[in-house]
């Protein structure tokens, strides 16, 4: 697809992810802004066999959302890619919706793991690519880590894991806005040198500056894999992209927006 | 003893977890997507035999369960059934992950937990789980099971292959008495033996102890029916009311806290529903020590002998 199409699109999946919080009163827009380029490069360039009208097909790539709290994001993009209808927003959080608080395989079409709890995705996707490469599927898995989700220990038992299987059928995305519910990184737990940190764990690595920008996005996403290595993608992203209010402000990480601020996130978001 | 116990020993002795890696090899060999993962205690859970026989369907995931069990989520997607072995009380350490990565999902995959209760021994309470049958009951798509013998662990390897989702078995270290094979169904209770004056239900290894406290009983006059579960979950409610009913008198008998465990899952069922007298007879809220299994069982009141006394008190 072209980048500016995947731009617009991108815009679009914005908008969706303030209409639903506006909605729902609740949910996490911030990490849901910084992430939403990657997520939509994902699903309509570079995730081969994403079929809504097949969303099981068993050769399909798999996308793992770690970071789950995300949700809005991953749902704004499996919608504009049809696995289901706008009017699905409307019970983002609400009693018997398919959009639950965090993502879950059994009620949302397109989705690929139940995630929310930090850390499970990535050892999920670990085991996805794992379990491709002993029954031959020829699949790609890609999973979004967050910054703040790698204070659990089990994003580092996961990491330790991907190298020591050689799953270059991984490819593990971080999403690096610097900032977590508490504050920053660095006031809540330093990840220090986080590029050496993954590097350490045998990780086949490519930084993205701006982890906003769809050429760079895609780009990284595109390069060919490196035999015998999971590749990891540090993303280096701003929290609330898109909305000059939320960006960078630590406060937009789990708080929805009410009507007056999502008009206006929503006018600032226009074509 | 009497001819109408319906479990009649082999005359031979085995660990149920040595069973356990013996059953695996046998279901590898007639399902090729059976997998096994360990965290680093293949030679302990004795999956090591199943390491051996296909070594290209073990993965060793190293000392973090956790990981494993999120791993072997991710397998069951691609169409495998993993089977994660470690020790029982690390149901504890990866409980998130078999919650949320595997139980919330109804992803299809096995944990065969081994060294559980404090008949694991001299490595003492730090390891011996005494909570695990409460941890996994309590959890939703989960199904669990104790086995009393090597014969019935083949049965609930098998049966656990055979169910599309998580599935928990309990295993134990001590060596103990093999039973001829009895008729297996998931979710059904086991009469082993009748009786008019009370009813004792237990599971899993502790089937051994409550057959002598049937026997000392018997001797002191007292005719104890003994109702055996190998599955708690999904609990077999009607057998349990209905012995409730038959005798008016009911014990539960488990290595495993009187919390959250056996006694609770008959309590559930027979609750309000008729006028018995009720005891949980098991670990009573308290962590275990290191010593020789039999030392252990004495001291927590759990050999033939205690049993049959706390029942006669009554």
């Amino acid at each position: 697809m072209e980048v500016r199409e995947l731009e617009k699109v991108a815009k679009q999946v914005r908008r969706d992810i303030i209409i639903m919080t506006n909605k729902a009163g609740a949910g996490h827009p911030g990490g849901s802004l910084s992430c939403t380029d990657a997520l939509v490069a994902l699903y309509f360039d570079v995730m081969k066999g994403v079929d809504p009208a097949d969303d099981k097909n068993p050769n399909r790539d798999r996308f793992v959302l770690s970071k789950g709290h995300a949700a809005p994001a991953l749902y704004g993009t499996l919608c504009e890619r049809g696995f289901f209808g706008r009017e699905e927003f409307d019970k983002f959080r609400q009693l018997h919706g398919i959009l639950q608080g965090h993502p879950d395989i059994k009620k949302c079409p397109g989705v690929d793991a139940s995630t929310g709890s930090l850390g499970q995705g990535i050892s999920i996707a670990v085991g996805m690519a794992l379990g491709a490469k002993h029954t031959g599927n020829p699949c790609h898995v890609y999973t979004m880590i967050g910054d703040g989700e790698s204070d659990e220990g089990l994003v580092w038992e996961a990491s330790m894991a991907a190298a020591h299987y050689k799953l270059d059928n991984l490819t593990v995305i971080l999403d690096h806005n610097g900032m977590q519910i508490d504050g920053t990184n660095d006031q809540v737990m330093s990840l220090g040198d986080v590029w050496a940190k993954f590097q350490a764990f045998g990780y086949d690595m490519i930084e993205v500056k701006d982890g906003n920008d769809m050429q760079q996005v895609l780009d990284a996403l595109r390069a060919p894999a490196c035999p015998g290595k999971p590749r990891f993608i540090l993303l280096q992203t701003l929290k609330g992209k898109g909305v000059s209010f939320m960006e960078g402000q630590v406060g937009w990480h789990g708080k929805a927006p009410n009507n007056e601020q999502a008009a206006q996130a929503l006018k600032e978001l226009e074509d | 003893m009497s001819s109408n116990i319906k479990a009649i020993p082999t005359g031979e002795k085995e660990s149920v977890r040595v069973a356990y890696g013996k059953a695996l090899v046998k279901l590898g060999e007639k399902n090729e997507k059976v997998v096994v993962l360990d965290a680093d205690l293949a030679q302990a859970t004795m999956t090591n035999a199943f390491q051996k026989a296909f070594p290209a369907r073990h993965y060793d995931c190293g000392i973090a369960e956790a990981n494993m069990v999120d791993i072997a989520a991710g397998m069951s997607t691609m169409g495998l059934i993993p089977f994660c072995s470690t020790f029982a009380v690390f149901a504890g350490r990866s409980y998130d992950q078999i919650r949320n990565g595997v139980c919330y999902p109804k992803f299809n995959v096995k944990f065969g937990f081994s060294h559980a209760g404090i008949t694991l021994g001299e490595d003492g309470g730090s390891h011996q789980a005494i909570e695990d049958l409460a941890l996994m009951r309590v959890l939703p798509n989960m199904t669990v099971f104790a086995p009393s013998d090597a014969n019935e662990c083949y049965q609930c390897v098998e049966a656990a292959a055979e169910i599309d989702g998580p599935v928990y078995i309990r295993t134990a270290r001590l060596a103990s008495p093999v039973y001829e094979a009895r008729p297996f169904e998931v979710g059904k209770g086991q009469v082993i033996k009748e009786g008019k004056d009370c009813v004792i239900f237990t599971c899993g290894i502790m089937l051994e102890h409550t057959l002598e406290a049937v026997q000392r009983l018997q001797e002191q006059g007292v005719d104890a029916a003994l109702v055996h579960f190998h599955t708690i979950k999904p609990f077999d409610k009607e057998l349990a009311l209905a012995w409730a009913l038959k005798t008016g008198h009911v014990f539960t008998v488990e290595e495993h806290s009187v919390i959250g465990g056996l006694g609770d899952a008959v309590a559930d069922a027979i609750c309000g529903k008729g006028a018995f007298t009720f005891q949980k007879i098991g670990i009573d809220d308290v962590f275990g020590q290191s010593g020789k299994p039999a030392d252990l069982l004495k001291e927590y009141g759990l050999d033939g002998e205690s049993i049959a006394s706390k029942i006669l008190a009554k």
